[in-house]
């Protein structure tokens, strides 16, 4: 991250300003394959109200000033775990950051810096290379096992028992988490944080039966205890998932042999 | 430019990539062994040091004497002996998940782990060697 000269000033006048809005810059890592050699950082100077999402900067940057920009967006609802990215060096989803939760201090500039989530290769601009990570993810089968014959109705399952995983439900696979893990930074054969959460969510589900399968996995030396509990992934997730505590429950399931 | 890699990465989109589980609880029991032996190394470093630096005058008491005194005793060897195995493999294992985290290269992570394995293992058996062949009465010459 060496301080490159930003060479060009971006025309942003066609960016339509309503009415309350304010300039912040936006300070987005680029890098085009093709062209570069390494990422660089641009600036642009676009008009912003306190209630836009970060996303809707991103957005008219794209619409009005640089088509080239490239980054992943799907619903733009926090749903889809599509924009996940670096802003101001935290990892979050675009779509649920606000403006006036990121303004300076009255009178001064304010700066957005937007980067690439680490540990996965950039492709371009904002947009990583998601396959190591749904490897990790396909790695721990994150599916229901269940033997025996097919039951004739619907698996029951009392609601203390559903209560039990409720948490690692919510993932949206959108890598926050991993890609804020450093032990998954510095050797990406880690299964990362959210390969373990979805573990998580059927090795504690009643009705599974794949638990010792996935603990087997995850006892291995990529797995669960390469975690050093630095609760970055907790603090990225966009849903809330307690991370850190799932990968310590799959822990003690490992150390105490218990489910 | 990244085309042949990715023709490469499209022959066979679904097929696993990690080496099968190995089925072996070392991870695990080195995790639990940096639990047990740090608590432990904690009363035993700081004992350790209390003695060393502070009871009686500190440092300043210290000379060979003083060592052969405690070494005579099965109590201090144990203490000590046990200071240096666990203090040894506690530290030893921590190296190895730093190499394991920070090597780049698998060449690099092998030879460092090496250097460190060999490194314990010479600690290790001049430390006990010590420990059990001391002998306090050397000849002054």
């Amino acid at each position: 991250m060496t301080a490159v000269a930003e060479s060009t000033v971006h025309d942003t006048s066609q960016i339509p300003a309503p009415e309350g809005s304010l300039t912040v810059t936006v300070k987005i890592q680029r890098f085009n394959p093709e062209i570069d050699d390494e990422p660089h950082w641009e600036s642009y100077d676009v008009p912003a109200l306190p209630t836009d999402r970060v996303l809707n900067l991103l957005m008219n940057i794209k619409n009005y000033v640089d088509g080239t920009l490239s980054f992943r967006r799907s619903c733009a609802h926090g749903i889809c775990g599509s924009d996940a990215m670096q802003i101001n060096g935290i990892n979050r989803l675009a779509c649920k950051v606000l403006v006036k939760d990121l303004l300076a201090k009255k009178g001064k500039q304010t700066t957005i810096t937007v980067a690439p989530i680490k540990g996965l290769p950039t492709m371009k601009d904002l947009y990583v290379d998601m396959e190591p990570f749904f490897e990790a993810y396909r790695a721990v089968k994150p599916y229901l096992i269940a033997y025996g014959n097919e039951p004739t109705r619907e698996r029951i399952q009392s609601a203390a028992d559903r209560e039990r995983f409720d948490d690692t439900t919510k993932c949206i696979l959108c890598a926050c988490c991993t890609s804020s893990c450093p032990v998954y930074w510095a050797d990406g054969s880690y299964f990362g944080p959210a390969a373990i959460v979805n573990a998580h969510r059927f090795i504690f589900d009643s009705r599974d039966e794949g638990a010792e399968e996935r603990l087997d996995i995850l006892n291995d030396a990529e797995g669960v205890w390469r975690c050093r509990t630095t609760f970055n992934c907790t603090d990225a997730c966009p849903r809330g998932i307690q991370v850190t505590k799932a990968i310590q429950e799959v822990k003690r399931a490992l150390l105490f042999k218990r489910v | 430019m990244a085309d042949s890699t990715s023709a490469l990465a499209l022959d066979k989109p679904r097929s696993p990539r990690r080496p099968a589980a190995r089925r072996n609880n070392f991870e695990l029991y080195s995790w639990v062994f940096m639990r047990i032996s740090g608590l432990a190394l904690v009363v035993l470093v700081l004992g350790h040091l209390f003695i060393m630096n502070i009871l009686d005058g500190g440092v300043h008491r210290i000379n060979f004497a003083f060592v052969a005194g405690r070494w005579s005793s099965p109590f201090w060897q144990f203490w000590d002996l046990s200071m240096l195995w666990l203090a040894q493999l506690h530290g030893g294992n921590g190296l190895r998940t730093i190499i394991d985290d920070y090597a780049r290269k698998d060449n690099t992570r092998f030879w460092l782990k090496m250097l460190l394995y060999v490194a314990m293992a010479v600690i290790l058996v001049l430390g006990t060697l010590v420990v059990f062949t001391f002998d306090p009465d050397i000849p002054a010459s």
